[in-house]
């Protein structure tokens, strides 16, 4: 599966054939790739500008030819929030537990959630969106759902700041725990590029992951603790089983740094670390196994 | 060490070409198959397998060949002869299925100009946009930027969004990007057909200039002058493999000339088997030389002649033979009737054998080769009877011993057709106050 992990090798050996043989220089082999394939994670580093510049591209054109342009940003979030304490926090009365009012609490878990909604259906109609640049040029194709997630970054951090907005109207102080807040952030990087990347890939010969992913993300709020604090589920067994769901991690040990609520981040966030990584993983592989014939069919 | 740049091993590449056509189904099994779909397009795609019903096509097939640094090498063929799934694979944009390419260097592909350019980005953002994602590193963007906009003639509207530019200033400003980039090796696929006709020459003296920097250039077009000014060496594809390869004029012409050689002849048999309907049929035609020969060469001065022998089968149709001549590149030089003889026109046709022939004067057409389509038709209301491309085909030589447009100018003559046309030159002698006051030669 990975036999050819060791492309340095494969590189210095072909440096060696060329020095005997009638090239100008060392070559790049073009063969038809068999089965799995290495990751070639050093070409997408290689690639690394344009990486920034399609970032670059998403953000700059994201809010062009609109009234309120970065407000949508903010916007979204917020008025979820306000239509979510008025249902759920007034009207159901769910109580976050501790001392922190629902908007807080439920806006504390929008600011991830919208990051990792938004990275999750960019990145699944990256390719089919960018068609036209894959069927002409060469890049990793990594590149493209990787920029879709990254772009995401902006929006995240001006629904950020009106957290902590919010959290000084309201007299709230993060405590030293606020320090793990990127680790938080990168699991929530991780779980919407992974799943991106598989759907992604996906999209190029299936276009019904198009009409899927509304309903999925949807779907996926709603067992998600986004709306309710996971502490609903005591039996530490179940929280464990809970803890599957990538997204409890990151929402519990978003809002844990955040706010310091519920206890320190337990073993039901470790799974849900585990999880989102074994999905990055088996993505990432699997995406570079269909890239060969993404030119051919997208 | 060596001075190859690319080497290409029985190199070949499928495509898939969509389901077949199956028969009817029944309802049932479209249920079935429906509901039983996901799990097997899950198991599919999984395995990386391709659908079983699809029809598969070998675009390329056993391509061999070898480019030295700082060979310009055309490539050329029809549509669909694989010209541009050969660089697709070679800028690693899509896989081979078999075989094997090398390549030493950096290779940049300008298969399209324009590519991921964003409708609303501004001119200089779009020149980075486009620069990375075609390769270049944002110091070589930042160093070549001044020389790219001037290239581009758009330096007023460099900061303005390319949604509000012309298409015309598009295409110059990506054209400028793309002929900016520094790799080893370009792939360049019919991109020269952009802009106005002078930036088009600009754009080409760009391609010369890159050339001859020592520069690797694989071109692929179907312009022939192009391919003919770039690329001392072609290769030449024909479905899929290739065909010829070597110089330039050579295989151009065997490119050109490869189901239309020279034809001075065409015959049927019987009626059934000619081309035509219940009106009218071919029967035979032919070239001829001015004593009545089949020829298929001829002189620039002599005149050509073409015959066109057909059955009239039904009276009541005026219909009439039509000549359509065509150059190489198929322009149509001219389109001649029958019915410009005013004893044939607008009679009825009784029942017969006709014998027509067109006689185009010597003099006429430049040297080349010519293709001859025949109609047979009624011009109002439209109807055709007959219809058929180059069934003739010839070749107009000027051996330079006699009377012809060049005379005895040893080089090749411009023009389509090639006629000497009356000219009248008048002297006005010079008074001597006039001479006076007009500059004189200078010593």
């Amino acid at each position: 599966m990975v036999h050819r992990l060791y492309l340095g090798i494969k590189d210095y050996m072909n440096n060696q054939e060329s020095l005997q043989n009638e090239f100008v220089g060392p070559t790049t082999d073009i063969v038809p790739s068999k089965g799995w394939v290495s990751l070639r994670l050093r070409e997408v580093w290689a690639y690394r500008e344009l990486l920034y510049f399609l970032t670059w591209r998403d953000i700059k054109v994201r809010y062009k030819q609109t009234i309120l342009g970065a407000a949508w940003a903010i916007l979204q979030p917020f008025l979820t929030m306000v239509v979510f304490s008025l249902f759920f926090g007034e009207l159901a009365g769910i109580e976050p537990g501790g001392e922190i009012p629902y908007p807080v609490f439920s806006y504390a878990g929008l600011v991830p959630w919208t990051f990792f909604v938004y990275g999750l259906s960019q990145s699944s109609n990256s390719l089919v969106g960018n068609a036209q640049l894959i069927k002409k040029v060469f890049f990793p194709r990594l590149v493209v759902p990787i920029a879709s997630v990254l772009s995401g970054l902006i929006d995240f951090g001006l629904a950020f700041m009106v957290l902590i907005g919010m959290m000084l109207v309201y007299g709230i102080s993060p405590s030293m725990n606020v320090l793990w807040l990127p680790l938080f952030l990168l699991l929530a990087f991780i779980t919407a590029l992974g799943v991106g990347l598989w759907l992604s890939a996906l999209n190029v010969e299936y276009r019904d992951i198009r009409y899927m992913v509304p309903f999925l993300t949807q779907f996926w709020m709603f067992i998600s603790p986004v709306v309710y604090p996971s502490s609903l589920i005591e039996n530490e067994l179940l929280r464990i089983l809970y803890g599957l769901n990538p997204m409890v991690g990151v929402l519990d040990g978003f809002r844990w740094a955040i706010l310091g609520t519920t206890g320190a981040p337990g073993p039901m966030v470790a799974v849900s670390a585990v999880v989102a990584v074994i999905i990055l993983i088996s993505g990432t592989f699997y995406f570079r196994r269909m890239e060969r014939s993404f030119a051919d069919v997208v | 060490m060596g001075d190859l740049v690319i080497r290409s091993q029985k190199l070949g590449k499928q495509y898939r070409i969509g389901a077949l056509q199956k028969g009817y189904r029944t309802l049932r099994e479209s249920i079935v198959d429906a509901a039983s779909a996901p799990w097997r397009l899950l198991r599919r795609s999984i395995r990386g397998e391709s659908a079983p019903e699809d029809e598969l096509i070998w675009a390329l097939r056993d391509i061999d060949f070898e480019v030295r640094q700082g060979e310009v090498l055309g490539v050329i063929g029809r549509n669909g002869a694989g010209k541009s799934t050969l660089l697709k694979v070679l800028a690693r944009i899509t896989e081979p299925t078999v075989g094997r390419v090398q390549v030493a260097g950096r290779v940049g592909s300008l298969l399209e100009v324009g590519t991921g350019f964003h409708p609303e980005l501004t001119g200089r953002e779009n020149t980075y946009l486009n620069g990375a994602i075609l390769g270049m590193r944002h110091a070589e963007i930042d160093q070549r930027f001044d020389e790219i906009v001037a290239f581009s003639e758009i330096e007023k509207f460099i900061d303005t969004p390319v949604k509000h530019y012309s298409s015309g200033m598009f295409l110059r400003l990506a054209f400028a990007v793309a002929a900016h980039l520094t790799p080893e090796i370009l792939l360049v696929d019919e991109v020269l057909a952009v802009g106005d006709e002078r930036f088009q020459k600009k754009c080409m003296g760009k391609m010369e200039s890159v050339g001859k920097e020592g520069r690797t250039i694989l071109f692929v077009s179907h312009n022939m002058n192009a391919i003919h000014r770039l690329c001392p060496r072609v290769i030449l594809l024909e479905e899929g493999r290739v065909a010829a390869d070597g110089d330039t004029s050579e295989v151009i012409a065997q490119y050109l000339n490869a189901d239309r050689s020279e034809m001075d002849c065409k015959e049927w048999s019987t009626p059934e088997q000619a081309p035509g309907d219940s009106t009218a049929r071919l029967k035979r035609v032919r070239l001829l030389d001015n004593r009545g020969r089949p020829r298929s060469a001829f002189e620039i001065r002599e005149p050509v002649q073409i015959e066109v022998e057909y059955w009239a089968l039904d009276s009541k149709q005026p219909f009439m033979p039509i000549l359509l001549i065509h150059n190489e590149n198929g322009v149509c030089i001219l389109e001649t009737a029958a019915n410009h003889d005013p004893a044939y026109a607008g009679k009825s046709r009784k029942r017969g054998i006709y014998r027509s022939v067109c006689r185009v004067p010597g003099n006429f057409f430049n040297e080349g080769m010519f293709h001859v389509d025949v109609l047979v038709r009624v011009l109002v209301p439209r109807r055709y009877f007959v219809r058929e491309s180059n069934l003739l085909s010839f070749r107009i030589q000027d051996s330079g011993s006699g009377l012809s447009v060049k005379g005895d100018f040893p080089k090749a003559w411009s023009g389509v057709v090639a006629p000497i046309l009356p000219w009248q030159t008048e002297i006005r002698p010079l008074g001597s106050t006039a001479a006076a006051s007009l500059p004189k030669a200078r010593k």
